[in-house]
């Protein structure tokens, strides 16, 4: 190159530089470009984000729909020979003894709200796995690279995790909705009350997984390991069936779960129902988990990048 | 230790992973503004993790590195904007577009869009992938690919740019392309390059000067003719139909012959710049009426050169098979 084109060419350079390190100043640099390209990976492929909703899916179909606990004690299908009892009595008894169990009439509503909870362990667990496929296909060397710092690289990862759970729940509700969930109590507030509930555990689960996947050097086995704790986690909570009719040393289980304080809160603002807790308690649980998974996520997660 | 000259400035730089495998051995060099500078050295010699400490992929043991006049340890943001690196394996997504890529790189360095689109055309057609910067990246070849992740890795206009490997895989003619691009870089844009390799060719094709690194450490570092040159020089072979006579004596008197075997009518000449010896060979043996039966000049290549430091030791033994087979174990897992 010839000096003068050259020196044309620095000049350029310079400027276009400042722009550039102008950028780098910004703490919150690389966050959003970050989870940007995760939430496009994922919206990019309609086929697999069908996939990982037609699990919740056709179990709200089938589960909640077969289980049809409401039919069961309807005048209809249900009466003792000899004993002419009337339907609406046989009726009226149905209601109450579905009221104690489930808080409400209907069993698909009450299974509608813990399948949105479901989506979101589920939906944290794959985006965490993801960065597994990140270090083997040498993506994370190429960021890791980049003038971003180590910590914006977890939190975009985490955030994206975050924005995917709530987006899945938030399809799963208008299915369910359009299924025949109890919509009486759904109004702006109560969804913001239930969204916030499950965007604090998938806060904390996204990053207890990021973390997870981070340090797991066999990705086979740790996905295995996931799967296997995921469900029993998902039963050993209020999600699928009321507290009350567990055994007692479940019920343990299901009192420290965190899955448990999201769906109560969740089901206390969506369906009026009244809570194994007071709403605030919820969401006092949910926040003090969120902060510890969050802050442990952090900091291993980061001492790992930096090893 | 300030050196004007030097871009990279390694003292005992040193990695050891899990307290035990010492990948990188207390090595210590410099690179000089405008060089290409080339790491040679076979599997598992420590060639990635050297890159990767320099590009602050990871802190090193020990040991440090000025980069860009900016202390690795110290300002790992600043080398990090001041550097490009074009990684062993292919990082990018091979479900987006070239375009989307390159722009999320650019992205990656706070590239403002109005700089970033002109400059990612400018370079995908540096590496003559304009055509198919719509087109998603798993459609690209193998050659496309790596020539992709070069552009990607030039996005911030680096000074210097760390290529690991960066043919690797590839066959003979997409290899060659590759290295005009390479070579491209250098001139057009002053930039320093520093590159690994097990490919000898690459080095003598590209290299302005060459260290050979095995099991951690520089065995030995120069141009690639100085390392030729350490060899001895070039051999000529020469016959001639009369066997019975013997002209070593006259052959040792040419100026630059270092030395002479004979068997029979076949001379095996050792000697520094063979191209120009051998004509007065030549002229010799017509003007003593001999005549030549054939005549044949070698050069050293880098296979010599890599095999002199290299090669024959260690290598050869057999309780070396374990050692390898953990290493090759280790290298399977850390590419996970
Ligand atoms: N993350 C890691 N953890 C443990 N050991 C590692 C790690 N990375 C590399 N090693 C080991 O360090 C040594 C040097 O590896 P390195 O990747 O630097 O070699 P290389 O020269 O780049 O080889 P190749 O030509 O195969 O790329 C090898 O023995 C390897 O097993
Ligand atoms: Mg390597």
């Amino acid at each position: 190159m010839p000096d003068k084109i050259k020196t044309n060419y620095n000049k350029a350079l310079e400027a276009e530089r400042a722009a550039e390190y102008e950028a780098l100043n910004n703490p919150l640099h690389g966050i959003w470009t970050i989870a940007n390209r995760e939430l496009k990976k994922w919206y990019r492929v309609p086929l697999l984000l069908i996939m990982t909703l037609i699990q919740p899916i056709i179990w709200l179909g089938l589960f909640g729909k077969a289980a049809n606990f409401g039919s069961l004690f309807s005048g209809a299908s249900f009466n003792i020979p000899g004993v002419n009892i009337p339907a609406s009595v046989l009726n009226n008894l149905g209601n109450t003894l579905l009221t104690n169990t489930f808080g409400t009439t209907s069993y698909f509503s009450f299974l509608s709200v813990g399948m949105l909870v479901f989506v979101i362990v589920f939906a944290a667990m794959f985006s965490g796995m993801s960065i597994v496929w990140d270090r083997r296909l040498g993506y994370l060397n190429k960021i890791l690279s980049a003038p971003i710092p180590r910590g914006s690289i977890v939190v975009g990862k985490v955030l994206s995790g975050v924005v995917r759970s709530l987006a899945q729940a938030a399809i799963v509700l208008i299915v369910a909705v359009v299924l025949g969930m109890d919509t009486s109590y759904i109004n702006p507030v109560s969804l913001l009350v239930a969204f916030a509930a499950m965007f604090l555990l998938a806060l904390s689960l996204s990053s207890l997984f990021t973390m997870l996947a981070l340090r797991s050097k066999d990705w086979q086995t740790q996905m295995t390991i996931m799967n296997l704790l995921n469900l029993p986690l998902i039963f050993a909570s209020n999600a699928l069936f009321p507290t009350k009719i567990m055994p007692s040393w479940m019920q343990t289980i299901v009192a420290i779960n965190p899955i448990s304080y999201a769906v109560d809160a969740g089901r206390q603002a969506l369906l009026g129902i009244a809570g194994a807790n007071p709403l605030w308690f919820d969401f006092l649980y949910l926040t003090v988990f969120s902060i510890i998974m969050v802050a442990v996520g952090m900091i291993l997660s980061l001492r790992y990048l930096s090893k | 230790m300030a050196n004007k000259n030097a871009i990279i400035e390694v003292k005992n730089l040193t990695k050891v992973f899990d307290n035990k495998v010492k990948a990188v051995d207390d090595i210590s060099f410099n690179i000089n503004y405008g060089e290409i500078f080339g790491f040679l050295g076979p599997n598992g010699a420590g060639k990635s993790t050297t890159i990767n400490m320099l590009t602050t992929l990871f802190p090193p043991t020990s040991g440090t590195a000025m980069v860009c006049g900016y202390n690795i340890s110290k300002e790992p943001m600043e080398v990090r904007k001041s550097i490009g690196t074009v990684p062993q394996d292919y990082t990018s997504d091979s479900d987006m577009t070239g375009q989307e890529y390159i722009i999320f790189c650019a992205d990656l360095y706070g590239i403002p869009r109005n700089i970033a689109v002109p400059r990612a055309a400018e370079l995908l057609k540096l590496v003559s992938l304009q055509d198919v910067a719509k087109n998603k990246i798993d459609s690209y070849s193998g050659g496309m690919r790596r020539r992709f992740e070069l552009a990607c890795g030039l996005i911030n206009r680096p000074k210097l740019l760390f290529l690991d490997e960066p043919t690797l895989g590839l066959d003979v003619q997409t290899r060659t392309a590759v290295w005009s691009y390479i070579t491209k870089l250098k001139k057009e844009y002053s930039m320093t390059i520093f590159l690994t390799t097990h490919y000898l060719e690459e080095v003598d094709a590209l290299c302005d000067r060459v260290a050979i690194i095995d099991h951690g450490k520089i065995v030995k570092m120069g141009t690639p003719k100085e390392l030729k040159a350490g060899l001895g020089g070039d051999i000529i072979e020469i016959g001639i139909k009369e066997t019975s006579i013997n002209i070593s004596d006259r052959i040792l008197k040419i100026k630059n012959v270092k030395d002479v075997k004979r068997s029979g009518g076949e001379y095996r000449i050792k000697a520094k710049n063979g191209e120009e010896l051998a004509p007065k060979i030549i002229d010799l043996i017509l003007k003593n009426k001999y005549h030549i039966t054939k005549i044949f000049l070698t050069k050293p290549t880098m296979d010599e050169v890599y095999l002199e430091y290299t090669g024959k030791s260690i290598r050869n033994e057999q309780s070396d098979k374990d050692a390898q087979f953990r290493q090759l174990h280790t290298i399977r897992t850390a590419r996970m």
